[in-house]
């Protein structure tokens, strides 16, 4: 029996990882539409944490989805057992939001998330998810080889 | 207005009957204001009936008349309050005759912020007109400044999505089946297994409320553990649309106060509460940081038929002034009523900020929403995941699509069918976005994702070849071009 | 273990990580448009049409070379050399079309020669030829020189490179002056980072951009030896040649047409003497000088027309459309040189 959770968050994460090649060709959908390209890493993949580390500032002017790769793989190279995501960032007036995003690299082990349950009165039960990973000081999860 | 009738052969203000067109309800010359709200009616007059007339009569008992002349009116500017029938245009090949009356109501005529008011005036006694054979309110041009008087949606497209942190593709949900008869623990498995399966949100269907065999309370509570254990699998935030629907608002207030304590993101409520209630519980939700999704519970009893009622895109519009998050809003391809010009009419109205008058999508009068946050439309009814090409094509991005059969109906279990859906709805995102036909290309796209996923393969074992190919009952009047699908 | 944030900016001092270069660029996809290459000489007739006509019509590779040709005076030397190139790349294309070639050709260029001789308008059509031949994705000219790569300070400049390249990704890099990126008497310079950073990308990511570099010719040269292997990653030299007094005096009518002005007959005369002192003094740039000179005789020309309305005379279309001797006489430059007054300073350009 395997254990651990595939986190699902992001668009294509029900598909096969996605090869370097379709990364690009998702990004380059996005410089067409004049979107930014901004990629992000983190070690603690809380549904509710929003806020990923930045992996610089977000692309504004880039023509071709090879320098949005480029990023991508240097992300990789400094943090491959991190979750990271592109996100495609659509600034038109009535948007100014996240127009795509999906993960590009994963941990090689996802141990997931403990589920506390406090049962209160009234059979009322508080929920509470917290990462395996997260018990464990930044940079030192996900066998701490970063 | 003079104080004489049109010809000037009997005085305007003489006790006694005259025509509403010599009131000054037929205004042929009347410009309307920036600031006025202008409806479309269509009317279908008694043989016999002259359509101005028709149309001046609307105007006359949407506003300010009676059937009578009353001397009161001279205590008043009442040129100001009367509603002004400015055009009637007949509808190309009606039989029995149909015309298209555009009437103009000034703003003093509405209280501000009030659904229950607008509708009062608007579709409070002309319907049951004895002149008309017909009515129907088909459109209605919201002026700015009476649309500012509005909250809107409590969070809208752009917050959802960022609360729920799901971006670039159509949101997935289903209905708790079997509608009725589910206890409460019975009802949460289903809703854990479809959520931890891919799905984003599952549904309470409009009826359940809080019956005997599922008692609301109990229901909240397994809905919620289903929420968070398939929030454990996944790592994604989910949602169940708890219905807080009641007989009394006191009730209502009760249940979504208790969907809040136990950290659902979202609740329901049902068309059939009205609207007051259902602004109230707007307001309540957008203090309450909940999403509020409604169930259009009854429309069709006034929305379907094409010469009497109220359209659905009028229906749309005033649920977004008063404030929702989701509405169901129609499928094109499910088993549910609906032409997909009209449905991209009630779409474009739902999302857009600016939304063009269109006849080829009934869409009478330009509307500027000025930036008003739009509503998520859901499409739910008779669709499943070998139809993802065509819901993304007509539907767009922005939509929830519900399967409810679809996922809860797959022979390998609730979880596979809710996979199935979500493995289609990304494999499409992703075949549109490298540029890809995938309208025309969707079956070999679905099936070539099938290959890797032998959820969505049983699902298209099943249902691949299923559609629903009835007549609308309801298309708009568009003599040139019709509406094709396809 | 104490974690910094982002890379993007390395702190200084102990514990400074590694310049990056080498590893940074070693992930080029493989692109699909090669993919069919592997097996070559299959199963083809050396009779067997290729489709030319298709690849030629398709490209319309012709209307750039043509527009190369109207918006260019002269140079033919240099256009010969393009449409060589552009012919050599079609051929290669349609090569690969029949799987007779595989690899990515190196497509990197040197423009040489003087300032203002129609480097950088060349390089915006090898641009174009490069995207309709389908050797560029996206065709476009980044421009940049040695402030746009080099920074300032340890970390500054592999993050500026980058910004760069990642901005011409798709189309064609532009490095005007490029021998300034390096400065071979002190090693402790960043630009030796850029240079780095450049070869890298010139070998690894050939199908994601063209670097074309340019300058004057003798200190290109010398930056091809100072630095290994970078002549070796460039394909193409292309020298542009100093235009003649005659190609520079249809250069400027052309320029006064196109401007809606034209010369009066002995204006003509005053031009090609203007022309040729111009060329003798220093930094002299060619088309770009060509271009300043007529901005000041227009200068000139107001003057001159504004003063004699002043004094009531009636202005005609005539006048305003026509150059006359006397504002071109009125240059510095038949006074000794155009660094004789600030007022009339030739500003020099790059490139």
């Amino acid at each position: 029996m395997t254990t651990g959770v595939r986190i699902t968050q992001g668009t294509f994460s029900y598909l096969p990882e996605l090869t370097d090649d379709e990364i690009r060709a998702q990004i380059q959908y996005g410089i067409d539409n004049g979107w930014a390209v901004a990629i992000e890493f983190t070690d603690d993949p809380h549904p509710r944490n929003v806020y990923w580390d930045m992996w610089g500032m977000p692309m504004f002017d880039i023509e071709d989805a090879a320098a949005g790769l480029l990023e991508v793989n240097r992300c990789r190279k400094a943090y491959p057992n991190r979750y990271i995501r592109v996100s495609l960032y659509n600034a038109t007036l009535t948007k100014q939001t996240v127009a795509l995003q999906f993960i590009v690299n994963r941990p090689p082990h996802e141990p997931g998330f403990r589920l506390l349950r406090q049962e209160t009165t009234d059979r009322i039960v508080r929920y509470t998810l917290e990462p395996y990973a997260a018990r464990d000081p930044h940079g030192e999860r996900y066998d701490g080889s970063d | 207005m003079a104080g004489k009738s049109g010809d000037g052969e009997r005085p305007r203000w003489l006790a006694g009957v005259i025509p509403y067109k010599e009131m000054g309800y037929w205004r042929p010359d009347y410009e309307p204001d920036d600031t006025d709200i202008i409806a479309a009616f269509r009317l279908t007059p008694q043989p016999g009936v002259d359509p101005e007339e028709a149309a001046a009569a609307i105007a006359g008992e949407s506003s300010t008349a009676t059937w009578t002349v009353v001397w009161t009116d001279r205590l008043t500017a009442y040129e100001n309050y009367q509603a002004k029938a400015y055009e009637v245009v007949p509808v190309p090949n009606s039989d029995p005759p149909q015309y298209i009356a555009s009437i103009a109501y000034k703003l003093d005529l509405f209280e501000e912020g009030s659904i229950a008011n607008l509708t009062s005036s608007i579709i409070g006694n002309v319907f049951g007109f004895k002149a008309l054979k017909a009515l129907r309110l088909e459109d209605m041009r919201i002026s700015t400044h009476y649309l500012k008087t509005f909250d809107g949606p409590p969070h809208g497209i752009i917050n959802e999505r960022e609360m729920v942190n799901k971006y670039g593709r159509p949101l997935l949900g289903a209905t708790t089946k079997p509608k009725l008869g589910l206890t409460p623990r019975n009802y949460g498995r289903v809703v854990y297994e479809a959520l931890r399966g891919g799905l984003d949100f599952v549904k309470d269907d409009e009826n359940i409320n809080s019956q005997p065999f599922n008692r609301w309370r109990e229901r909240f509570l397994y809905c919620m553990e289903a929420v968070n254990r398939a929030q454990e699998e996944t790592g994604e935030i989910k949602g169940h649309y708890l219905n807080v629907t009641a007989g009394n608002m006191e009730d209502m207030y009760e249940r979504a106060e208790f969907a809040k304590e136990l950290g659902s993101v979202i609740i329901m409520i049902d068309l059939t509460i009205g609207f007051t209630a259902m602004t109230s519980m707007s307001k309540w939700a957008r203090k309450n940081s909940m999403l509020l999704h409604l169930h259009r519970a009854g429309h069709a009893t006034y929305t379907r038929q094409k010469n009497h009622g109220v359209n659905f895109r009028v229906i749309s519009k005033w649920c977004r002034m008063l404030g929702v998050d989701h509405i169901h809003a129609g499928t094109v391809v499910g088993k549910l009523e609906g032409d997909p010009g009209a449905i991209k009419g009630y779409y474009d109205t739902l999302r857009d900020d600016f939304v063009e008058k269109d006849p080829a999508h009934g869409i009478y009068f330009d509307q500027d929403w000025v930036h008003l946050p739009g509503v998520m439309p859901v499409a739910s009814g008779g669709i499943h995941a070998g139809q993802m090409h065509q819901l993304l094509h007509y539907l767009g991005e922005d939509v929830v699509l519900q399967f409810g059969g679809g996922t809860i109906g797959h022979p390998m279990g609730i979880s596979a069918g809710a996979t199935a859906n979500r493995v289609a709805v990304e494999a499409m995102i992703q075949a549109r976005n490298e540029g890809r036909d995938y309208l025309k290309e969707g079956p070999d796209v679905l099936k070539k994702a099938a290959k890797k996923c032998k959820e969505l393969n049983a699902a298209l074992d099943t249902w691949g070849d299923i559609s629903f190919e009835f007549e609308s009952t309801d298309v708009p009047d568009v003599v040139e071009t019709p509406t094709t699908s396809g | 273990m104490g974690e910094s944030k982002p890379v993007e900016s390395p702190p200084l001092g102990p514990g400074a990580p590694p310049r990056e270069t080498a590893e940074v660029y070693g992930t080029p996809g493989t692109e699909d448009r090669f993919k069919d290459l592997a097996d070559p000489m299959r199963d083809i007739p050396d009779d067997a049409d290729v489709g030319a006509e298709g690849v030629f019509e398709d490209s319309h590779i012709a209307e750039v070379l043509d527009s190369l040709d109207d918006e260019l005076i002269a140079l033919a030397e240099v256009k010969a050399r393009i449409g060589e190139i552009a012919a050599l790349l079609m051929i290669d294309r349609l090569r690969r079309k029949i799987g007779l070639d595989a690899d990515v050709p190196t497509l990197h260029m040197s423009f040489t020669g003087n300032p203002g001789t129609g480097k950088t308008t060349v390089a915006m059509k090898m641009g174009q030829i490069l995207y309709k031949l389908g050797y560029v994705r996206k065709g476009h000219l980044v421009t940049a020189t040695r402030d746009d790569l080099v920074g300032q300070y340890v970390g500054h400049t592999a993050p500026k490179t980058r910004e760069v390249l990642k901005r011409a990704m798709g189309g064609v890099l532009f490095i005007d002056e490029a021998y300034h990126i390096y400065r071979v008497d002190n090693e402790r310079d960043y630009g030796q980072e850029t240079v780095e950073m450049l070869l890298q990308v010139m070998e690894n990511q050939r199908e994601d951009l063209v670097v074309i570099m340019a300058g004057y010719k003798d200190h290109m040269d010398r930056f091809f030896s100072d630095v290994p292997g970078l002549s070796s990653r460039i394909a193409h030299h292309i020298d542009f040649p100093d235009y003649s007094v005659d190609e520079l005096m249809d250069i400027a009518l052309l320029m006064a047409e196109s401007q809606r002005y034209r010369l009066a007959p002995d204006a003509e005369k005053a031009l090609m003497d203007y022309l040729e002192l111009r060329m003798k003094q220093p930094r002299f740039a060619n088309g770009r000088s060509v271009r300043n000179a007529l901005d000041r005789f227009r200068m000139h020309q107001a003057i001159r027309l504004y003063k004699s309305a002043e004094r009531g005379r009636k202005l005609t279309k005539k006048d305003l459309v026509t150059i006359e001797d006397a504002d071109i006489r009125q240059s510095r430059v038949f006074k000794g040189g155009v660094y004789a007054r600030d007022s009339d300073q030739e500003r020099p350009d790059p490139s």
